[in-house]
């Protein structure tokens, strides 16, 4: 009995590790699939500005400033639209509206992204090439309009939950100094949330730039460097569809599949900084008393 | 303008706003239903694909989504539910405790199609399973890991500590208190947590696509080391890959991911909200 009991708690020990022993797992594979491509092809090429693996150029830069014009503009989107939607639900929204309001954003978050990517190819690429009078519907700014909608479940929730943290007492005081209510959240209660709100906007940054399927089928995918004014409504090609469109048809062990798993590595570090930044400003944000 | 009827304005941009946040959802959902409705029929559901996946049905495509799902949940459970009562009943708040919890942060960020690589990496390749429904259950259970971890440890952490208590006095160790009364206290919460993360794993194509999927097979798999087609890649495949394919049978496809998807959801919430309600603290 007790030798059991011993075993059992042994071994819930272990699994409770289990999550640093997966993230050092992926970090150890990338590498030993990806550090490969740093010795069979030089950097001038690896940071250059083409990506034509056929002709052994592999020049990342134009999918990561792809991926970062996609994943920006979509964050300039979400940004007013979940923090607005949050403070609405949060702070001033009838019964019945939050009640609308809260399914139909636990319904956007189960949406599988290959769903929304499908819907997007279908109805809003179509839509966005009548509207711009462009050659192509599949544009850098389809793929950020759809992005946005796919990180507003995690600005909202997390921007509702640091709203929430605000205690009452602020509130109260706002009021009390005879603000009305309108001015009393944006002057008090938001500022009040803000590093909350950081987090918000850092974990749903997170969350755009690693989606895969919708922005591949909805972007046109063409590694072509972002640079022109207009890149905006043209193609675009980001780090993860160059990965899933690539990697099924590859050899495995040839420089090309080594360099998908250098774009791996890439997306892992810039994802993990962005996590470790939400996550410092979350552990900031627990100090502080109040009446809630 | 005076201040209230800034206020009032400003009330009314809000609920805009909310609307422009709230229509584009229904719309997806109702002309996915409405489009999709159209193609479902009993043949589309049992039948396997014809004529180039242009006719017939998605049958296998249907199972290899439920079989990666249940292999999805034979292996993440276990490990996730053990790493959250860990979490919750055993670890004190020290540097590795929190290591720990930026770990799982961490992996909930990792991007779907670098899961892909790992799993590629991982099982296919050094493990030697090939692409295989085994390798890509595995990957999916990674994936769905930090999801079961932080809402199964959510669950039970939300059991009073009296409960604890109560168990101690009367003379039971730790792991008896925790097996016979936090446990099945916190088991509600615990299975909807298991369920939104299920949820996750279903839907997911990134994860799948080196791992398992496969274009287009004419039967169902035979064994846990073969390759399976599964919906949200057949959804890829027959709306970007194949040339002349019926609007029809890729909405019905969607319409198929998207109800599955769905239907786990309202399960899970609404055993949160019914144990909510009926438990006694």
């Amino acid at each position: 009995m007790r030798r059991a009991e011993f075993a059992i708690e042994a071994l819930i020990k272990v699994l409770g590790f289990s999550a640093i022993g997966f993230v050092l797992l992926i970090f150890v594979f990338l590498l030993r699939e990806g550090l490969p491509v740093f010795a069979q092809v030089p950097l001038s090429n690896l940071f250059g500005t083409r990506w034509y693996p056929t002709f052994g150029l592999f020049g990342t830069l134009p999918l990561i400033l792809g991926s970062l014009l996609v994943t920006v503009t979509a964050i300039l989107m979400a940004l007013p639209l979940g923090v607005a939607t949050a403070v609405f639900v949060r702070e001033m929204a009838p019964t019945w509206a939050r009640e609308v309001l809260k399914p139909a954003i636990e319904v956007l978050a189960g949406i599988p992204s290959v769903v929304l990517g499908f819907f997007g190819m279908t109805i809003v690429a179509p839509l966005v090439r009548q509207v711009l009078g462009a050659p192509t519907g599949l544009t850098a700014f389809t793929g950020a309009l759809i992005l946005a909608y796919m990180s507003l479940p995690t600005i909202v929730s997390v921007a509702e939950d640091a709203l929430d943290a605000v205690p009452k007492s602020y509130r109260d005081a706002g009021l009390a100094m005879g603000a009305t209510q309108w001015q009393t959240i944006w002057r008090v209660v938001v500022p009040a949330a803000r590093s909350g709100i950081v987090t918000a906007v850092m974990l749903g940054m997170g969350r755009a730039i690693g989606e895969t399927m919708a922005v591949m089928m909805v972007t046109g995918n063409a590694a072509r460097m972002p640079l022109t004014p207009d890149s905006l409504f043209r193609p675009v090609r980001t780090m993860t569809a160059t990965i899933a469109a690539e990697m099924g048809e590859v050899a495995r062990g040839s420089v090309h599949y080594h360099a998908l798993f250098g774009v791996g590595i890439i997306l892992f570090v810039l994802t993990f900084l962005i996590n470790l930044a939400a996550a410092s400003t979350m552990f900031k944000q627990k100090r502080r008393g109040g009446l809630r | 303008m005076n201040r209230y009827q800034v206020q009032r304005l400003g009330f009314v941009l809000l609920t805009l706003i909310a609307l422009v946040v709230v229509v584009p959802i229904v719309l997806v959902v109702g002309v996915i239903v409405a489009r999709g409705l159209k193609a479902i029929n009993i043949e589309f559901l049992i039948a396997m694909p014809r004529d180039g996946m242009r006719a017939g049905g998605i049958f296998p495509a249907i199972v290899g989504t439920l079989l990666l799902t249940l292999g999805t949940a034979l292996a993440a459970i276990p490990i996730g539910v053990g790493g959250a009562i860990y979490l919750a009943e055993y670890a004190r708040d020290t540097w590795l405790t929190r290591a720990i919890r930026l770990a799982i942060l961490n992996l909930a960020g990792i991007p779907s199609v670098v899961y892909g690589l790992f799993g590629l990496g991982l099982f296919v390749l050094f493990l030697r399973l090939g692409t295989s429904i085994l390798a890509g259950s595995l990957t999916l259970a990674v994936m769905t890991l930090p999801i079961i971890i932080s809402t199964a440890e959510e669950a039970l952490r939300a059991v009073p500590s009296e409960f604890r208590l109560v168990s101690a006095s009367l003379g039971g160790t730790r792991w008896q208190g925790i097996r016979h009364i936090v446990f099945p206290q916190a088991l509600p919460g615990i299975i909807t947590g298991v369920l939104l993360g299920l949820l996750r794993a279903a839907g997911e194509t990134a994860p799948i696509l080196f791992t398992v999927a496969a274009f287009f097979l004419p039967h169902l798999p035979r064994s846990l080391f073969d390759q399976t087609m599964a919906l949200p890649y057949h959804l890829y495949v027959i709306s970007t890959q194949v040339p002349g394919m019926p609007h029809e049978i890729q909405y019905g496809t969607a319409l198929v991911l998207l109800m599955l998807v769905l239907s786990i959801n309202i399960v899970a919430t609404s055993i949160r909200s019914y144990f909510r309600r009926r438990r006694q603290w």
